[in-house]
């Protein structure tokens, strides 16, 4: 006896409800974890942007709007005088600072990169022993890697002056970290010996991911090599690389380790992380550290979601 | 055993509409197969029938109970899958008790049900086994075995042979075919796209196409009274020749079709041509004749052939063995 | 036409420098590390002298500060991971298996939160952790640490766990298995190498952590971990530098985590390119 008289609407099966709760359930320990130990800060940190926090009233601190930001004073005296981050020097260096460091030595990695993934993924005898080899530079912690450079970049002891001068590039001794004119040039240097490695294996696994069978009708075609790499090669690799370089771009922007330990206070390398933190806590201006750090922030947002948006970044290629 | 009644049933991912309503009753016991080309959605109607997709519209009932609102392991249905599915860390053994472990049945029962499992498909000496230590027909044994295992009401096949070389696919076919028939005649539902599966194991097959079901009936009944072009053409091999125009109008329909092994080569009064192709298989021949329809007829010898490549022939349909389809494609 | 041999051997002398680059930095500040004071001053290509010094300094003196370092930076780090594969093996189950409304906001919402530049909560951090009382303990850390463990965990997992597959999930479904059974006795058994892998990767992450330890420790050396207790290694005198022992101990920091990067070196390179590539 049917008893579809009883129910006209067939119910939802039991199972993909069950799976959907069950989905929830198990999402709801990271989302609770996330609100408290990301979301809640970066609301305050924001919150304390807006108001005249110190380190040593942090909870008495009062709301005083963009001021932070934004300041116009108009003295007695008829002057017109301009306070807050988006008018300070010192934070547009730091960000014309970090928007150099990041754009050289992005494109500098992804182009050294790409030539040492594609050395990789020849055949070759010693691959393996190769492959090992470039890992040894990222797995260098990133304050070790700032001493050991600072040690090879030192202007009197340093190995780098001497290995220079005897091939003869240069014929002085170089400040590489206390010189403005070469302490960027040092720190994207050694950012690029510590960040190839890594580039390298993401493009190489884009690389692997081309079939074989397109290099050899190339060759049969007989197409030459450097045609093949721009024509054959770059656009099936495109997609990995583009995922490489937008992981990039976020860290270099952001970077704070290298930058604080391989030449610390020096205004040619300061970076908008370096700079907020000083803010922060060296100088005790919480709230205005806060600010630039807000500001950070919503330049990365911004960053990230325009290349979500271009790029299509297929972000639900779960089950189906 | 369980019968199954589906009703007006309807099944979309989103926009697109895969099931587009289907009326089927498969009877106590039967062995029904699905067939049809890529995309028609058997594979779809096996799984809304298993449960592992949820029903759009329409309903479903087992034995007279509507089911669509049930789980998979609730429904009393068991399943093999085409890539068999067994859980790789897990023993022969541990496969195909892991659904009774769940259900929380006592040690003693599982061991003895697995074990009847097992000696009936001849794989007792393989249950310490891990999967990756087995052959692919050992592994579909053990898929199998998984299946009878759970003692399901129903019981369903998604093309479970489509892995298998085919000289295991002959000797599992058979297995199959006896596993039905010492299950006390299970229901089994069972989904292929090799029509000589459907014809050899059936006791009826429903074609689709495109989320329609074409056509339902025994092998032969769909051998001999196809409802139209495309179920004559799908079941048989090699396919029903098809001609239309001048060939067809004497029979006062748009097409006609006449199966290879229904046409005979004559010396007058039939269809001329030219032979331009011959291929013989030793028990069978296949001769190509290009009588200047489409596509060449193809005629079916016993034995060696002796027409040659460029002679002339004339070839007949067998008397009653033509079928007639007019402009939609459906019999008349 | 360039002959095959100038080709080739344009090939391997790249091949010698790539190496040669990657290899260098490390070796030298092994060399170093074996010389003694005055030696320092003298700039040399290979090991001339051998002597373990600095690294009785590093190791010994001061209290044993620095292998209190060392122990903070293996028990924050190990927790932080440990904390964050439990939660993310549910969490990723759900984002990779079950298809849910809200499912694509919330892998951008993960992806995001790995991007955060980790000043950017540095203040609110600040906060929670003064008031938590956990300032200049290693809770503070582990604490501090999930906002970068967790979304890469999850991220990393939920790639892995997409690959397993469908018919895996599908006959466990119809044994009755619930989600729960499916990701501890099904799931999980075949994890175990992604495991393992984004385990280390986080690991050597945290390992590496600098702007919060640095900014939840005090200068004494409770709670401080290896980076800030080697970049806050300082000499005798106001001016003079430690060369020898600094060398000393970021060689000792660095074998140990170069020894496990090479064992391990193929999960690493899958589980960096299943992180990055597949996006």
């Amino acid at each position: 006896m049917s008893n579809l008289t009883e129910n006209q609407k067939p119910m939802r099966n039991e199972l993909q409800a069950g799976r959907v709760r069950s989905a929830w359930i198990f999402l709801s320990p990271m989302i609770v974890v996330l609100l408290i130990v990301a979301a809640w800060p970066l609301s305050r940190s924001v919150w304390f942007s807006l108001t005249d926090a110190s380190l040593l009233h942090l909870y008495d601190a009062k709301f005083i709007g963009f001021k932070n930001y934004f300041k116009v004073l108009h003295t007695d005296s008829g002057e017109t005088l301009y306070f807050g981050v988006l008018m300070d020097k010192a934070w547009w260096n730091a960000v014309w600072n970090t928007l150099r460091f990041g754009v050289v030595s992005v494109v500098l990695e992804t182009c050294l990169g790409m030539a040492v993934a594609l050395v990789l993924n020849a055949n070759f005898k010693g691959r393996g022993f190769v492959r090992a080899a470039i890992l040894i530079p990222w797995a260098i912690p990133t304050v070790v890697s700032a001493k050991m450079w600072g040690w090879m970049l030192n202007d009197q002891l340093g190995i780098v002056n001497d290995m220079l001068i005897k091939l003869g590039i240069i014929h002085e001794k170089i400040a590489w970290v206390a010189d403005a004119n070469y302490s960027m040039i040092a720190v994207v240097g050694v950012d690029t010996w510590k960040t190839v490695p890594f580039m390298a294996l993401l493009i190489l696994a884009g690389l692997q991911m081309v079939p074989g069978d397109v290099y050899e009708a190339a060759e049969i075609d007989g197409v030459h090599p450097v045609k093949v790499f721009f024509k054959v090669t770059l656009p099936l690799v495109l997609p990995a690389l583009m995922v490489a370089v937008i992981f990039r771009m976020m860290d270099a922007l952001r970077i704070f380790d290298l930058v604080y330990i391989l030449t610390p206070n020096s205004s040619q390398t300061k970076t908008m992380s370096v700079i907020a933190r000083e803010n922060l806590f060296d100088f005790d201006k919480f709230a205005y550290g806060s600010a630039e750090s807000t500001l950070l922030f919503l330049f990365l947002l911004v960053v990230v979601t325009l290349y979500i948006k271009i790029g299509r970044v297929n972000l639900d290629g779960g089950v189906q | 055993m369980a019968s199954i009644s589906i009703k007006n049933l309807k099944k979309s991912f989103g926009a697109v509409n895969v099931i587009k309503g289907i009326d089927l009753e498969i009877k106590s016991g039967e062995f029904m197969v699905f067939v049809g080309p890529s995309g028609c959605g058997k594979s779809t109607m096996l799984r809304l029938i298993a449960g592992l997709e949820d029903i759009t519209s329409g309903t479903m009932e087992f034995d007279g109970k509507i089911v669509n609102a049930l789980a998979p392991s609730k429904r009393g249905i068991a399943m093999v899958f085409q890539s068999y599915a067994l859980y790789p860390h897990m023993t022969v053994f541990q496969n195909m008790a892991f659904g009774m472990k769940l259900a929380k049945n006592n040690k003693d029962e599982i061991k003895t049900r697995v074990g009847k499992a097992a000696a009936l498909l001849q794989i007792t000496p393989y249950l310490d086994r891990l999967p990756k230590q087995l052959s692919g027909g050992q592994r579909q044994r053990v898929a199998i075995g998984r299946a009878i295992v759970r003692d399901p009401k129903v019981f369903l096949f998604d093309e479970p042979l489509s892995n298998l070389d085919a000289a295991l696919r002959v000797a599992t076919r058979l297995e199959i075919a006896k596993l039905h028939h010492s299950m006390n005649n299970v229901t089994m539902v069972y989904v292929t796209h090799d029509q000589v599966e459907a014809m050899t194991l059936a006791d009826r097959i429903c074609v689709l196409r495109d989320g329609y079901i074409e056509q339902v009936g025994t092998p032969l009944e769909l051998y001999e009274t196809p409802a139209n072009i495309f179920v004559a053409g799908f079941i048989g091999s090699p396919k029903m020749n098809l001609m239309t125009g001048k060939f067809a109008s004497p029979y006062k329909a748009h097409t006609i079709g006449v199966r290879s092994e229904h046409l005979e080569f004559v010396t007058k009064g039939g269809w001329a041509g030219k032979v331009i192709h011959a291929e013989t298989l030793g028990s069978d021949s296949y001769v190509f004749v290009d009588i200047g329809t489409e596509e060449p007829v193809i005629v079916r010898e016993s034995g060696t052939t002796k027409h040659t490549v460029g002679s002339k022939v004339q070839i007949a349909p067998l008397k009653g063995k033509v079928h007639f389809f007019n402009e939609q494609g459906n019999s008349i | 036409m360039i002959p095959a041999w100038i080709k080739n051997t344009a090939f391997y002398a790249f091949v010698v420098i790539i190496v040669l680059q990657a290899v260098f930095p490390f070796y030298y500040a092994i060399v170093t590390s074996f010389k003694t004071g005055a030696e320092i001053f003298e700039i040399s290509y290979y090991p001339r002298t051998f002597h373990l010094d600095n690294y009785y300094n590093v190791l010994f003196s001061g209290n044993g500060s620095f292998l209190r370092n060392i122990w903070n930076s293996v028990w924050v780090s190990s927790i932080t991971v440990i904390v964050a594969l439990f939660i993310a093996v549910t969490a990723s189950y759900a984002l990779s298996r079950v298809r849910f409304r809200g499912r694509s906001l919330m892998l951008m919402t993960i992806l995001c939160v790995s991007m955060f530049p980790q000043v950017a909560v540095l203040a609110g951090l600040f906060e929670v952790v003064r008031a938590l009382g956990l300032y200049n303990t290693d809770w503070s850390l582990i604490f501090s640490y999930t906002i970068f463990t967790l979304p890469f965990t999850v991220w990393v997992l939920t790639t892995f766990m997409r690959d397993l597959p469908i018919e895996l999930e599908e006959a466990a479904i119809v044994d009755g298995a619930t989600p729960w059974v499916i990701v501890s006795k099904i799931f999980m058994p075949l994890m175990w190498p992604a495991l393992v892998t984004t385990g280390l990767l986080a690991f050597i992450a945290a390992w590496n952590e600098y702007l919060y330890a640095l900014t939840f420790t005090a200068s004494n050396d409770a709670a401080r971990t290896v980076p800030v207790g080697i970049a806050l290694l300082s000499g005798n005198s106001e001016h003079e530098i430690p060369w020898g022992p600094i060398m000393a101990a970021s060689v000792i920091v660095t074998v140990p985590l170069i020894a496990l990067v090479l064992i391990f070196q193929r999960k690493i390179i899958a589980g960096l390119t299943a992180g990055g590539v597949k996006g």
